[in-house]
């Protein structure tokens, strides 16, 4: 396992930018996880990374050296793709053997045996290992393909939103035992999701990115109480942090434009008045929309509230956010 | 009555559809039949009119076929003494006595290494240019592969005189090496086109993930690039070997001899000893044999690879 930095990455794809100056360490043993809405750059980084596309400036370090004009193969990285990962024409068996016999590995017969045996018992495909690729639930070519990275020991792997077709149950068991396989192995892995759960509860970094930028990255407590700015603020919590203009409760600091109250940031019986519009009863929790000068926000109360929709509840920020026009955060 | 169904047509849509079918089946096929029953007929039978569908079948057409006879004087019978083998029989019926074996056997053999020759080399060729046409950035690869195509837009024989006159020069006139070297120039543009089709079908993720998994580019298109276009080589394969095979006016041309294929052959057959329309026919059923082993043993490939590429998975 090894250490990955990034320095200043810049990528075009004609004349658009899929990245913007990236700069960013990724300490060994680490998992860090690249959050970002679609065409945020969060691909791009994991096939600069893996020598699929090569940077137009800027430079990839795996393990101290320099990556530059290195092939996919000499840079020793495995990755799951987001799809179209197996290889249609060979049995599950044989996309899981096919990593391992490659000229770089030449692994020996036993052990290739071994290694598949106890990937797929891992996996739960035991059963599906001498069927065609193509004869598998989408569920189940998701989890081959995870398969086909972690039969190797490379020095990082990259995933691309591996657990992204698979339906809630098992992405939660996968989740778990993702995470267990890369803290036994003390595996580096860089991981690439739009689902904060997956961020939130794996991650021990999180980089988030905009546009092709960095905003911030760093452990996901810390960007999630910490965060830079109204964007980074956005990709984490459920419900999503509340943005209102400053001045709505009074005493913001000169400058502010925004204020950002997260759900639970909201204290209630006190302060200004807001009316309820709908009540959301989750079982563990209960959300109430709110409606204050006639702007909506979220936040959370207790489980058995007896407000109803109409009702008019008192509010005012505890521990706000401001984020200045530009929407960088105001400490 | 039943019901109207969308995915189960009517029983009236069914016999009708069955009839169209057997009926374009027929018109097909009844030449191919005519010509196979010809090669086992006498040649009275052969031409007799009105022509005869039962008839005593003889090989006589197919020991002609393969040999040379001449007319056989008494002195010429009574040195050969009585006929030895079961052709031997046949050819004394007609007067006649063998005199060695005819040409068909080489010309047939040259079909065969011409044919196969020339396929095998498109596909070899085919294959490599439609992969980096479809895979890498090729300077105006748009015009190259017009231009590739512009050469299928005149009937080839258009340029019969320009290409005998460069056989002559280079020596390449009545050689295996010019004959192939012809048909894979004709050839391959078409396979170029089709291949590319097809291997643009194949996800270059599949290509990635096997350079990650530790392969060159090269092993990456062996191991899963060609797999997967198995079905699309097959294919073309058959449409090359098909022109190739059948190629006659070139072949009229451009060989004589030693490289001259079967299709030039076959009618000269004629001249050997009258109208020999048995012979004939004969030629024409033992040369249809090899595309149609082939195309049989591809059947399962050329199916899927007419409707590949319409139809998106």
């Amino acid at each position: 396992m090894a250490e990955v930095q990034l320095t200043g990455i810049t990528k075009r794809f004609g004349g658009d930018a899929a990245l913007e100056d990236v700069t960013m360490t990724i300490p060994d043993g680490s998992f860090v996880v690249l959050l970002g809405p679609t065409g945020a750059g969060k691909t791009t980084t994991l096939r600069m990374v893996s020598g699929l596309d090569t940077a137009d400036s800027g430079s990839v370090w795996i393990g101290g050296r320099d990556m530059a004009g290195l092939t996919p193969a000499q840079r020793d990285v495995a990755m799951v793709f987001q799809q179209y990962s197996l290889y249609p024409h060979l049995t599950v068996r044989q996309n899981l053997e096919f990593p391992l016999k490659s000229p770089v590995l030449r692994t020996p017969k036993s052990e290739i045996t071994r290694k598949v045996a106890e990937i797929a018992e891992v996996l739960q495909i035991s059963h599906k290992l001498d069927n065609k690729a193509t004869a598998l639930s989408g569920g189940e070519m998701q989890r081959v393909s995870i398969g086909r990275a972690l039969v190797r020991q490379p020095s990082v792997y990259l995933m691309d939103e591996p657990l992204s077709s698979l339906d809630a149950k098992l992405r939660a068991d996968l989740r778990i035992e993702l995470k267990s396989i890369q803290a036994d192995r003390g595996a580096t892995l860089l991981y690439v999701t739009h689902d904060q759960i997956e961020a939130m509860t794996m991650a021990t970094h999180v980089g988030v990115l905009d546009k092709g930028r960095l905003i911030q990255f760093g452990p996901p407590r810390e960007i999630y109480e910490q965060p830079v700015n109204i964007y980074a603020a956005a990709r984490l919590g459920q419900p999503r942090i509340n943005i209102l203009p400053a001045d709505v409760f009074g005493g913001a600091p000169s400058g502010a434009h925004h204020i950002g109250l997260r759900p639970e940031h909201i204290i209630q019986g006190e302060g200004e008045d807001s009316t309820v519009t709908r009540v959301e009863r989750l079982g563990d929790q209960t959300r109430l929309h709110l409606t204050l000068k006639s702007h909506d926000l979220i936040t959370v109360t207790d489980a058995h509230t007896a407000l109803q929709s109409g009702d008019v509840v008192k509010i005012r920020p505890d521990k706000p956010y401001y984020f200045d026009a530009n929407g960088a955060r105001l400490t | 009555m039943s019901a109207f169904s969308v995915t189960e047509p009517s029983s009236r849509t069914k016999w009708g559809a069955g009839i169209l079918v057997v009926a374009y089946a027929l018109i097909t096929i009844v030449p191919l039949l005519w010509i196979i029953a010809t090669g086992f007929k006498s040649p009275t039978d052969s031409i007799a009119y009105p022509p005869k569908v039962l008839f005593e079948p003889t090989l006589e057409g197919y020991v002609n076929l393969f040999t040379d006879r001449t007319r056989a004087t008494q002195d010429m019978l009574d040195r050969a003494g009585p006929p030895q083998t079961w052709y031997e029989v046949i050819v004394r019926k007609r007067g006649t006595i063998i005199t060695g074996t005819s040409r068909y056997g080489e010309r047939f053999l040259n079909s065969v290494i011409i044919g196969f020759g020339s396929t095998f080399l498109c596909m070899v060729l085919g294959t490599a240019a439609a992969y980096a046409f479809s895979r890498f950035r090729v300077p105006l690869k748009d015009d190259l592969l017009f231009f590739i195509l512009s050469t299928r837009m005149m009937p080839p024989i258009a340029v019969a005189i320009p290409i005998f006159l460069m056989f002559r020069q280079l020596g390449l006139s009545d050689t295996h090496l010019g004959m192939i070297l012809l048909y894979t120039a004709v050839n391959l543009s078409l396979s170029v086109w089709l291949l590319k089709g097809f291997i643009d079908e194949i996800p270059i993720e599949y290509e990635e993930a096997a350079l990650i998994d530790g392969y060159t580019r090269f092993q990456a298109f062996y191991k899963v690039v060609l797999p997967q276009a198995a079905t699309g080589i097959a294919s073309t394969a058959i449409f090359c070997l098909i022109f190739a095979w059948n190629e006659y006016a070139f072949a009229v041309l451009l060989t004589s001899g030693t490289a001259q294929t079967a299709p030039p052959f076959i009618p000269t057959i004629i001249g050997v000893a009258g109208k020999d329309w048995p012979a004939v026919a004969a030629g024409a059923t033992l040369f249809l044999v090899p595309v149609m082993v082939f195309t049989i043993l591809l059947r399962k490939h050329l199916l899927r690879g007419i409707t590949f590429g319409a139809v998106r998975k």
